[in-house]
């Protein structure tokens, strides 16, 4: 059996491919952003004065740093229904079960990478925000998250990337992701070659869209006047003009 | 003129008492008695160099006045009222960092390493304090900053992140974002200690200009020609204690104290 270029390019303009390569992305994004959200309260946790902060939080990153995020999916999608009948409902979907189980994974991930960006600011910033008079929200969200964004970028664009190959796992709770959509048309061919060619193509595009959109959003990040073609206004927020 | 010993504690205050004024300090970390009962008072308009070896608790005596950390025992007094604390029938308690956050609005800082804002060009480092704690609208407040940035001879800079200035225009930079808060009592941490010796002159000379305009400043410093130049009154500070205060010529040409004759055979 030779490769047959005629169906590897049929399956590649084939609608399935785009709606299952839409869902992988769909999942990846939805739980990076669950996971960030989580992970940036696990992180506050882990680096609280709380005892009880940092218990929790370092219980949360142990226990689903161990867990397979595969046995997480199964457990949401099969298990958690039995006991909980809210679940049973038509809302419930493979897509929202599979975005929740890979995100509050992911979590415990992302948890780390922003704990790390957040010690890695100089103790000397907080200190400043503090002394002009900032409340300690104001301190976090105006001072230090800024500056621990541009730290996590790299390991979050790594992990995004992790995420869009991991919602090829939520083909066990039969969701039509890429991978599944490509296995299914196997199971009916047996033109094994053609069709995974054609997820190699998707997954590729995909994450070059991705490395794209990350260079695009550190540079976003380069704290210079220097980088921008045009003269920086001070009118404008800061990072914006950025033309490379 | 030597140190006199405290006034009594006002009860109401007038624009002839301190502005700011500290009694028996102390603070300690872990087994160190870093502050041992400092008595410490400053007038409106008055400039205060403190001199002191390194390790003496001048730094700490700043942190404390700038509520950036708790005093274990004593009080400070902004304009006759006590703060950092609240003081309760039973005896008195440590404001929650957010009403502290309140309170620090009054008391400007100037550290010996910066610390500004990378990610914010110069004019927004100065504007941040406007907009995110005094609730000033953004035009208004760039406004400000610029007049701000004037005075410390940077407008020309104000687009400019801070790693594309150098040292001593990044200290006039955090010198402005203090100042446009317009504090009671702006204090600085040997605010020329990080710099290249070239470069402390034209921040010596801007903290030089607010004194003349009548800004109350105390100067934790090692700049000792500044000191008897610019300020009113020289204070020691050694072991946690102040050791001497008086007028420049006074504590230079005539120190009462061992301790002084002893640190300015150092530093001379």
């Amino acid at each position: 059996m030779e490769f047959d270029v005629n169906i590897f390019v049929q399956q590649l303009v084939n609608p399935s491919y785009v709606s299952g390569a839409f869902l992988s992305v769909a999942v990846a994004v939805l739980s990076l952003i669950l996971a960030t959200a989580i992970g940036f309260a696990v992180a506050l946790g882990r680096t609280s004065r709380s005892r009880i902060a940092q218990g929790v939080a370092g219980i949360y990153t142990w226990f689903f740093r161990a867990i397979p995020a595969l046995l997480v999916l199964l457990i949401i999608w099969n298990a958690l229904p039995q006991l909980f009948p809210v679940l049973r409902q038509d809302w419930f979907s493979p897509f929202i079960a599979a975005f929740i189980g890979l995100g509050i994974v992911e979590a415990a991930f992302m948890a780390e990478i922003i704990r790390s960006a957040l010690l890695s600011i100089d103790e000397g910033q907080a200190l400043a925000g503090r002394a002009l008079g900032m409340s300690p929200v104001k301190v976090m969200l105006k001072v230090v998250l800024p500056q621990a964004i541009r730290t996590a970028l790299p390991p979050t664009g790594n992990e995004f990337i992790g995420l869009v190959k991991f919602s090829s796992l939520a083909s066990v709770i039969s969701l039509q992701e890429l991978l599944t959509t490509a296995q299914v048309g196997v199971n009916i061919t047996f033109r094994y070659a053609e069709y995974y060619a054609a997820a190699i193509v998707y997954y590729l595009i995909i994450v070059s869209l991705l490395t794209l959109l990350q260079s695009y959003v550190e540079k976003k990040f380069v704290w210079t006047s220097r980088s921008k073609t045009k003269k920086p206004s001070i009118l404008e927020p800061v990072g914006q003009g950025v033309q490379s | 003129m030597t140190h006199s010993g405290p006034e009594p504690m006002p009860e109401t205050w007038s624009a002839n008492d301190p502005v700011l004024s500290v009694r028996n300090l102390h603070k300690s970390y872990q087994d160190q008695h870093v502050l041992r009962g400092v008595e410490f008072d400053i007038h409106q308009g008055q400039v205060k160099a403190v001199l002191g070896p390194s390790g003496s608790g001048k730094s700490t005596m700043l942190r404390l006045m700038a509520l950036l950390e708790p005093a274990d025992d004593g009080e400070i007094r902004l304009r006759g009222r006590r703060i950092g604390v609240r003081e309760k029938a039973s005896g008195t308690v440590a404001l929650p960092e957010r009403e502290l956050a309140k309170e620090r609005r009054n008391i400007g800082m100037v550290f010996q390493k910066f610390n500004l804002f990378p990610h914010l060009t110069a004019c927004r480092n100065v504007m941040l304090g406007l907009t995110s704690v005094k609730g000033i609208h953004h035009k208004e407040a760039e406004e400000q900053a610029m007049a701000m940035l004037h005075r410390v001879g940077l407008s020309h800079r104000a687009g400019h992140f801070p790693s594309e200035l150098s040292g001593g225009q990044q200290q006039r930079v955090a010198i402005a974002r203090a100042l446009v808060m317009n504090p009671d009592v702006l204090l600085f941490d040997e605010p020329t200690s990080a710099l290249d010796p070239e470069l402390v002159g034209e921040v010596l000379d801007v903290m030089e200009s607010l004194a003349n305009d009548g800004m109350t400043m105390i100067v934790v410093t090692h700049e000792v020609r500044f000191a008897r130049r610019v300020a009113d009154e020289v204070t020691l500070f050694d072991s946690g204690v102040i050791v001497e205060q008086a007028t420049p010529d006074e504590f230079f040409d005539n120190p009462q104290h061992q301790r002084t004759r002893k640190f300015l055979s150092h530093v001379h």
